[in-house]
């Protein structure tokens, strides 16, 4: 099937305009993060003055940026892999078994996803506090109470994928290790999860992406010694100054990772979305 | 790990589950098999519960009380007022309920024109990537970066270039092109709507992009051929080819992207901190400020329970409207 002219043009135009949506704020973040602190009070420009990475460097001492960045560190990855662990033998049951309930759960599951943050919020808060008050058990204002909402926020897509990926592996996998005298779980660790392997890193992925860019829980349920890089970037703005050169360096710096990772595993979450979504 | 390595395998292959015992010896591995699946799902399920179900037994409860920063410490001693809370956010001649149907038209435009442009531009881009050509894998990696990006950075990002004297969209409108006289504000007043959407779509347009392309992944090339030899020009393939089969990813995608948009409080907390302007008020801003402003937490339930029951019911129609057409499809 040829391509004409005229789709030929259309596509490039489509692409740059799109292009140009998208990298403009990019541009202007990475740009600005080398910017002297008068570029960025003054008025816009496209190019630092006289470009600098001093914006890098005072941005740790302004706020207590490491601080953030650890807790926002430990929470996310513990959430992430607490999250795809349960998952897994969630998703091991729903693919392989048929068993009374088990639509029920899936829609269930995937139907939390839907309902507004804002609506566990308050409930939460409550709980939280008055647990602590109750039993000692300190979860409002500490990173375990994070971790564990954190982990339940990516539960629901991270079992919705599994399925899709587990339902990609031959069952003639599952039978030939059952064959061979494995039990169910040995056939999960040795069969299903080593050719899943792709799958679950993806997963994992996005269960980090999703805690790391939590905000509503982050800006209540935190408090000075608790609280994640979702907040803390808001201490940049004082009462004096912006500084808006050190808020876009400190943003590029929380960006990298997540990006990085999302970008090296989009092949998956697309063969993920496309055995979840449309089947 | 190597679980009751005695048993035959003749009776592993069984089918999983239904089949009938066939003898009284192997009766008891029937419940035991089947407990399997249910173990699994344990975990997952107590911590749903203990997240999302039993907050929102609490939230409806919460929504009968009078829950004032008096009753937080111990809530049990707030008083039962019944549906007074509902009465008093949800009547539409009081200054709150004024205020409430106010944020909701705001949230159902918010959410339409968002869904609507970031499916338009997803779809666009989806259409156009899915012939191979050079750098081709480097633009979906671009395109894709808005949404891997954390909410945060990415609005902050975004409410630097709308600040008004320093910002580029001033910078850009005023003193490049000159198109405006006077600089004007755009995080205040009537351009807040607009910025929000703008952010939004700008976060948004790269999942439906992600999905859509997904979806495009199933369309045989065949159909496409076919197509062109029957003289189908571009348009004449996207009507008749590609929205035909894109039909189950659009029913899922719009769906959640519309609630994920209705939902949205990232967007609007980073960009206008936690009180919006008055044009750009969605509801779970509303909610959060009237709930941790003032302390009134009793409100704050009823009007989540009240959204959640519009949600719910917009759900149930649009899934039995789209259920409905698929049957007379088929």
């Amino acid at each position: 099937m040829r391509e004409t002219a005229g789709e030929r043009w259309g596509r490039r135009i489509v692409l740059t305009l799109l292009a140009l949506f998208v990298v403009i704020p990019l541009y202007v973040m990475v740009t600005s993060a080398a910017k002297p602190l008068q570029d960025v009070q003054n008025g816009f420009t496209w190019w630092p003055s006289r470009p600098t990475l001093q914006p890098f460097v005072d941005m740790w001492s302004t706020v207590p940026l490491a601080r953030y960045l650890v807790n926002s560190l430990v929470v996310s990855s513990i959430a992430a892999v607490c999250s795809v662990a349960v998952a897994i033998f969630a998703a091991f049951a729903v693919s392989r078994y048929r068993f009374r309930g088990r639509g029920v759960f899936s829609v269930t599951v995937l139907s939390t996803q839907m309902f507004p943050g804002i609506l566990f919020l308050l409930p939460l808060f409550l709980i939280y506090v008055n647990l602590g008050n109750a039993t000692g058990i300190e979860l409002y204002a500490s990173r375990t109470g994070l971790v564990i909402t954190y982990l339940t926020f990516s539960l629901p897509f991270s079992i919705w994928m599994l399925v899709g990926y587990f339902d990609s592996i031959p069952r003639g996998l599952d039978e030939a290790a059952q064959v061979d005298g494995a039990g169910p779980l040995r056939t999960l660790f040795q069969v299903i999860l080593p050719a899943a392997v792709p799958g679950v890193v993806a997963v994992t992925v996005y269960a980090f992406m999703t805690a790391w860019g939590e905000v509503l829980f982050a800006s209540v349920m935190t408090d000075e010694g608790s609280r994640t890089l979702a907040v803390g970037l808001q201490g940049y703005s004082t009462q004096f100054n912006v500084y808006w050169n050190q808020i876009m360096a400190a943003s590029l710096v929380v960006s990298i990772p997540v990006v990085v990772g999302f970008l090296a595993l989009q092949r998956y979450f697309v063969a993920g979305l496309t055995a979840g979504a449309v089947k | 790990m190597a679980t009751s390595t005695t048993a035959p395998d003749a009776d592993r292959r069984e089918p999983r589950a239904g089949s009938p015992a066939r003898g009284p010896v192997r009766r008891p591995r029937g419940p035991r098999r089947s407990l399997l699946p249910y173990l699994l799902l344990a975990p997952a399920v107590v911590l749903e519960l203990a997240v999302h179900v039993v907050p929102m037994a609490v939230g409806v409860w919460m929504s009968l009380l009078e829950l004032t920063q008096f009753h937080i410490r111990d809530w049990s001693t707030a008083p039962f007022v019944g549906f007074e809370n509902y009465r008093a956010t949800l009547d539409l001649n009081s200054a709150a309920g004024k205020e409430l149907l106010h944020s909701f038209w705001v949230t159902l435009a918010y959410s339409l024109l968002s869904v609507g442009f970031a499916w338009l531009l997803g779809i666009s881009a989806a259409v156009v990537l899915q012939r191979p050509f050079r750098g081709r894998a480097l633009l979906r990696a671009l395109f894709l970066t808005p949404y891997a990006l954390p909410v945060y950075a990415a609005v902050i990002t975004w409410s630097f270039l709308l600040q008004r004297d320093t910002g580029l969209v001033n910078h850009v409108l005023v003193d490049q092109l000159g198109l405006l006289n006077d600089r004007p504000f755009w995080l205040i007043g009537d351009n807040s709507f607009a910025s929000l959407l703008v952010v939004s779509v700008w976060r948004n347009w790269p999942f439906a992009f992600l999905c859509l392309m997904a979806g495009l992944q199933n369309v045989p090339g065949e159909l496409y051929e076919a197509a062109a030899i029957d003289g189908a020009g571009f348009w004449r393939r996207l009507r008749s080819v590609t929205l035909p089969m894109l039909r189950p990813v659009n029913l899922v995608l719009l769906l959640v992207l519309f609630l994920w948009t209705f939902n949205d409080f990232n967007t609007p907390f980073v960009l206008f901190g936690g009180s919006a302007p008055e044009q750009a008020d969605l509801i779970s801003i509303h909610i959060y400020r009237s709930s941790f402003k003032t302390w009134d937490f009793g409100s704050g339930s009823a009007m989540s329970v009240a959204l959640l029951l519009f949600l719910l019911v917009v759900s149930a129609g649009y899934l039995l409207i789209t259920n409905r057409r698929r049957d007379d499809h088929a």
